[in-house]
């Protein structure tokens, strides 16, 4: 059973196509504000689309030319927000068996469902509780829970992860690691670490419309859009491919290795690592080709270094570098990156 | 409610505890000057009469029906008005909270002139052989006409502060629209809509303009406590200011009850079965 979705919202500028393979997990990732909860509305059903059409097995979820549209509960696709929203009235038992309760099961068949997600995710001895007596982390279990006790034939996850402590959110990384496989589930997340570890593929959203996608390897390996680059913590130029490297659009060149598919004069990135970057005070260091006058943005730590910002560019430096540098959002100094560590590729 | 802490920093100028203080004491005194007022060796024998027995239990039944018939009316109305979106929605608020402000023997004469027997509807009800204006049922129409919108108003308020991301998820886990309502809508707001009809039994029981003109005032038919009270003030104020207390000890109870109900939502310790 594959999923196909194929929609646009132009009062949100939301333009998305996709499609998942029966046992897929897609990772959303994408900057605030750039369509991915609506995606997840309008293949709940909260949210209608005003062209598109979009399919569920042999469920048609809606076809606005067809002007079919299957209202939320008859879809089959659980969703689980950033808050747990449990029903804050009902036990957690009750809560998991609700959406069997609410489809039609008995009593008793509900509470078995939902005795069998609730050790799932290892949380049997919070039965009886009320919501208002878990913590963030123990809620958003239950919650997990609660969603797959429907067995939904696809399940959406709006960072699930967000709303949790540092210590709470491995644990359910790992839960949803476990229950996710052999689903169908779409996840939006801004952690990296999410789509590396529960996504076969990532799909980045900027701007309501799809810039890049592919094998989540692939795409941190060789990001292509700036947002990738970004999580993939790598510095990303575009522009055109040289001999030798890349003439980026803001108008400079760079030195780099080719990879094996480019071919000069075609669009192309080059990406190269922060911790590849040096900065100087001046220009006449030593040989290598690149180096680029910049004025400091921002400054920031970043674990044990110190991240300068010039730009769309970055360095990491050691805090003793940074202060002999006497470096400050302001300062002009040149950014020298070997050409060794840059990578040039097809865009 | 988490009770405030008696160290935190209200932020209340002092004076302003004293406009409050002149605030309470405009309603309090005229009570205690009724009090003051209760031939207290006859009390007992003059709320216990005949005709004060049968207005209390006629009072009590009636407003306990329109009660009932307001939270049959209101929860849609109330959910309609919250929830949906179509045309014309805010001119049916502002209809539906018009008897707030009207004055009782507006609507007394309204409801005459559509349930009366030249009324609109009162035309074909006579013909089918129902006579409702001065009965007991134009008592409990003109009671509900008055007291909806105090429970249209509250339910609207706690449905809007509930929000709809509770009834979204439920949606999403396979609940039908009817389902969503009876196990998550209505349980959330059940503070708001116990505290509706609280405030509106207490309206219905203080009914009087329009009782007076829809349904007359026929004692053990339509003489309602407020009608008894009326009437018992022209031949004897004992009587009357005696069963003005009751009404009062009523109102009181019922408006006490109410503020004991109403609590936020969602409660961290949550409180319906």
């Amino acid at each position: 059973m594959t999923f196909e979705l194929n929609a646009t919202l132009p009062a949100r500028n939301f333009d998305v196509s996709l499609a998942l393979g029966a046992t897929e997990t897609v990772a959303i990732l994408g900057p605030n504000g750039a369509g991915k909860s609506t995606l997840l509305g309008i293949i709940a059903g909260l949210l209608r689309p005003d062209t598109g059409r979009s399919a569920l097995g042999d469920t048609t979820l809606f076809d606005t030319d067809a002007g079919v549209f299957t209202p939320p509960h008859q879809r089959g696709t659980a969703l689980l927000a950033q808050e747990p929203l449990l029903f804050p009235h009902l036990s957690v038992l009750e809560n998991v068996a609700f959406g069997p309760r609410a489809t039609g099961a008995s009593r008793r068949e509900a509470h078995h469902t939902a005795d069998h997600w609730l050790a799932e995710v290892d949380a049997t001895e919070f039965g009886q509780r009320r919501p208002g007596q878990l913590s963030g982390g123990q809620a958003q279990r239950i919650a997990v829970a609660r969603a797959l006790a429907t067995n939904p034939d696809l399940l959406l996850l709006d960072e699930p992860m967000s709303a949790l402590d540092i210590h709470a959110a491995p644990l359910l990384r790992r839960l949803l690691k476990r229950v996710l496989a052999g689903r169908k589930a779409i996840i939006i997340t801004h952690d990296v670490l999410d789509a590396l570890m529960l996504a076969d593929r990532v799909i980045v959203i900027e701007n309501g419309h799809i810039t890049e996608q592919g094998p989540t390897r692939d795409v941190l390996a060789k990001p292509r859009s700036r947002f990738a680059a970004g999580l993939a913590g790598l510095n990303l130029l575009t522009g055109t491919i040289t001999d030798d490297g890349l003439a980026s659009d803001d108008g400079r060149h760079i030195a780099g290795h080719l990879d094996g598919n480019s071919t000069p004069g075609s669009p192309g990135v080059a990406a190269f690592p922060p911790a590849a970057v040096s900065i100087y005070p001046t220009a006449e260091h030593g040989s290598p080709r690149n180096a680029f006058q910049v004025t400091i943005t921002d400054l920031e730590p970043h674990g044990d270094l110190i991240r300068a910002r010039a730009g769309n560019l970055s360095a990491d430096v050691t805090p003793a570098a940074s202060a002999d540098l006497g470096l400050t959002p302001g300062s002009t100094v040149y950014f020298v990156i070997k050409a060794a560590a840059v990578t040039v590729y097809p865009a | 409610m988490p009770s405030r802490s008696r160290n935190g920093y209200t932020g209340v100028p002092p004076w302003i505890y004293a406009i409050a203080a002149a605030g309470a004491l405009f309603v309090l005194l005229p009570l205690a000057a009724m009090v003051a007022k209760v031939n207290w060796n006859q009390f007992i024998p003059l709320i216990t009469s005949q005709s004060s027995l049968t207005a209390l239990g006629l009072s009590l039944r009636t407003s306990a029906t329109s009660t009932a018939l307001c939270v049959v009316l209101g929860v849609p109305l109330a959910l309609v008005l919250a929830r949906g979106t179509f045309p014309g929605q805010r001119l049916l608020r502002a209809f539906v909270l018009l008897p707030l402000v009207l004055p009782p023997v507006v609507g007394g004469i309204a409801l005459l002139y559509t349930f009366g027997r030249q009324g609109l509807l009162g035309k074909s009800l006579e013909v089918a052989g129902i006579q409702i204006a001065f009965s007991t049922t134009a008592v409990v129409l003109a009671q509900t006409f008055v007291a909806l919108p105090f429970l249209v108003v509250s339910l609207e308020g706690a449905l809007r502060t509930a929000g709809t991301r509770y009834e979204a998820v439920a949606a999403t886990l396979g609940a039908r629209p009817t389902t969503v309502l009876r196990r998550v809508s209505i349980p959330l707001v059940l503070p708001g809509l116990a505290s509706g009809a609280v405030l509106s039994f207490a309206r219905c029981l203080g009914e009087f303009g329009a009782t007076l003109t829809f349904a007359g005032s026929l004692q053990g038919v339509t003489r309602t406590l407020p009608l008894e009270i009326y009437l018992q003030r022209e031949t004897d104020a004992d009587a009357a200011v005696a069963l003005s207390l009751v009404l009062v000890a009523v109102a009181v109870a019922v408006v006490g009850l109410s503020y004991r109900r109403s609590r936020p939502l969602p409660a961290k310790e949550a409180t319906s079965p």
